[in-house]
């Protein structure tokens, strides 16, 4: 197929449809409402279940509904709308259905504004939900990826009977780019084993996340651990930028940024290079299950990390967990809707070449201290 | 009583779909009686092997335990989303919720209005006791002016805590409703009344007219701290008055139903 000009939230929309997305259940919210607009008009044409809910309290809770059938479903908002989903969203994960998330990211906390963020990371990556679980999370930084990502979101959601959320900074859900839309997939025939249907010859199936007994809930528990262990194992997914061109993997310096903030340090990094400075970009594709493994692997060969975010540095701490002080990281963040210019990393490129550099003490303090100097 | 007088002829059994075990109900709850006429109506149907029920959060939190069907355990409140959603995709199934009026009534208001609202083809059966019972008897949107509960310990004042919901009134306003009744269980002649009103609650979900609810006056001698006799009496003579029996909404497709 041939590529389009398409927004990335009707792009993830199609991708889901073509994905064989079952039923969707969703309320307005920007910068994400044209996934519901688009889904609202392609679904009843297909016959397949669209519902624009009273809030998002009831769409994660439908979507909770028409997972226990073991279709494919979906849901998607906003980081205030998101925010009202945890409760369902532990409940999903409680009770073991696979479901897809997905979480047009803008700035907050609070309202906020509907500018590009990722202060959801925390929430999304770390739960927000109560009680122990994950949920394997994808970060694109493009429309083509998101849409990519979009198929593998179901899949892997299926696989692992877990939530698999798309997280997807405003910047992607709202900006239109080339992008290829896969072939439209066939629905599901088969109905998984679990899931209700009806107790046809008195077989009955029973889908809740109660279990009063305590040591039986802690095997539950265990089993999720398990299982978030396999995907570990199984499902990180990234993208290092040292070989392409003249990214040779020679890098001295590394950046880690996800999405937008990852996409935007690549232009910085090209520009550095072309001074001659060896640095690097290892962009998480699944912040969640974490990299861990390459990150310790270019521990040993860099010199300094630099960590950009658009947000107070909360992969950062993610990054910390695995550098262990070893090497100096630094940070670099926007926040609430602000969006960093390839030449503000670049900056922080120079600062860290030229140094002084130091594994002691915590990077956003010296990012904070920084910026103190620029507001006096 | 001599051993000839017992009827040698079985004229009134339990029903296939409610397991035969012991349930967590107090003595003197109706919850037991709810769960029989929900389980009757349904093998009446021969819909047990096309349902899937949506438990929720209360006393009725275990209700899958005791019907042999296909069950989904809800948040609290959000019965009817979950409901909407397995609906949706199994247009052709019976889905009921089974919820108490802490549930129904005050955290899922938002739940039940949409569901109401957009006409879900979906039964509700939702029990009144005036109280959250499972919590310990605190006081729910339904308890009664002046009603005695744990967080009304002076009785319910109404300038601080305000009136009682009535749920079944409020939902029949909603065009999307085509079936909203009130029923009791408090004696044998509404009993039979209210296994009525649930077959056609049942009939007006297997013919696709809109949101069927029957609301139904329940007992909780536990918490109203009353003899199962006394509670029901109580139903009579306190919340009767409150809580006035009848047919709130019977659109005009659920009239012409022959059923």
């Amino acid at each position: 197929m041939a590529k389009q000009l398409i927004k990335g939230n009707t792009a993830v929309a199609e991708a889901a449809i073509r994905a064989g997305l079952q039923a969707y259940f969703g309320y307005p919210i920007t910068p994400q409402t044209e996934l519901l607009e688009h889904l609202s008009a392609r679904m009843p044409e297909l016959g397949r279940a669209f519902v624009q809910a009273e809030s998002e309290l009831g769409a994660i809770n439908m979507v909770y509904g028409a997972a226990c059938t073991g279709q494919r479903v979906m849901t998607s908002s906003s980081s205030p709308g998101v925010s009202l989903m945890m409760e369902g969203l532990s409940y999903i994960a409680g009770t073991e259905v696979p479901v897809v998330l997905v979480d047009v990211v803008r700035g907050g906390p609070g309202l906020g504004n509907i500018a590009p963020a990722q202060g959801d990371y925390n929430q999304i990556v770390h739960g927000g939900g109560h009680g122990d679980y994950r949920m394997i999370v994808l970060a694109p930084a493009s429309v083509q990826e998101a849409v990519d990502l979009t198929a593998l979101a179901f899949d892997l959601a299926e696989k692992y009977r877990t939530i698999a959320c798309i997280m997807l900074d405003g910047s992607i859900g709202q900006m239109m780019e080339p992008a290829e839309l896969p072939p439209m997939q066939p629905l599901k025939t088969e109905i998984p084993d679990w899931a209700v249907r009806g107790a046809v010859g008195g077989e009955k199936r029973v889908l809740t996340s109660i279990n009063l007994d305590p040591p039986a809930q802690e095997v539950m528990n265990l089993r999720l651990m398990t299982r978030w262990q396999e995907i570990e194992a199984n499902e990180v997914r990234y993208k290092e930028y040292f070989i392409e061109d003249y990214f040779i993997e020679d890098a001295e310096y590394v950046i880690v940024g996800f999405g937008t903030a990852g996409r935007i340090a690549l232009s910085a990094v090209r520009a550095a290079r072309e001074k001659g400075i060896k640095v690097g970009l290892l962009r998480p594709i699944t912040v969640a299950p974490f990299p861990k493994d390459v990150l310790e692997k270019l521990t040993d060969q860099v010199k300094a990390f630099l960590v950009v975010e658009m947000n107070s540095g909360q992969m950062l701490e993610d990054v910390r967990l695995i550098v262990r002080g070893r090497k100096p990281v630094e940070f670099f963040g926007r926040m609430g809707g602000v969006v960093p210019f390839p030449d503000e990393v670049l900056t922080e490129i120079h600062r860290l070449v030229e140094g002084p550099l130091t594994t002691e003490g915590h990077p956003r303090d010296r990012w904070l201290a920084r910026l103190a100097e620029t507001l006096e | 009583m001599a051993l000839t007088d017992v009827p040698t002829k079985l004229i009134y059994e339990r029903p296939e779909v409610l397991d035969p075990r012991v349930t967590h109900y107090c003595p003197g709850c109706t919850h037991g009686v709810a769960h029989r006429l929900v389980a009757e109506v349904l093998e009446e149907m021969g819909e047990v092997e096309n349902t899937i029920g949506v438990a929720s959060v209360g006393c009725s939190v275990f209700a899958y335990n005791y019907f042999n069907i296909d069950f989904v355990e809800a948040a609290h409140g959000r019965a009817p989303a979950m409901a909407t959603g397995i609906k949706r995709v199994y247009p052709e199934k019976t889905v009921f919720t089974y919820q108490g009026d802490g549930d129904l009534a005050s955290i899922g208001m938002g739940e039940i209005v949409g569901a109401a609202s957009r006409g879900e083809k979906i039964t509700v059966i939702f029990l009144n006791n005036a109280n959250y019972g499972m919590t310990g008897g605190q006081m729910a949107p339904t308890t009664l002016p002046g009603q005695k509960t744990t967080s009304s310990p002076t009785g319910r004042d109404v300038e601080r805590q305000g009136y009682p919901i009535q749920t079944a009134e409020l939902l029949a306003t909603l065009q999307g409703s085509a079936y909203v009744v009130r029923r009791s269980l408090h004696n044998s002649r509404e009993v039979r009344r209210a296994k009525q009103a649930i077959r056609t609650a049942f009939e007006v979900q297997r013919h696709n007219v809109g949101l069927s609810i029957v609301e139904l006056l329940s007992t909780c001698p536990t918490n109203w701290k009353m003899t199962p006799v006394e509670a029901r009496d109580w139903i009579e003579e306190r919340m009767l008055p409150v809580y006035p029996l009848g047919d709130f909404k019977v659109s005009s497709a659920v009239a012409d139903l022959e059923i």
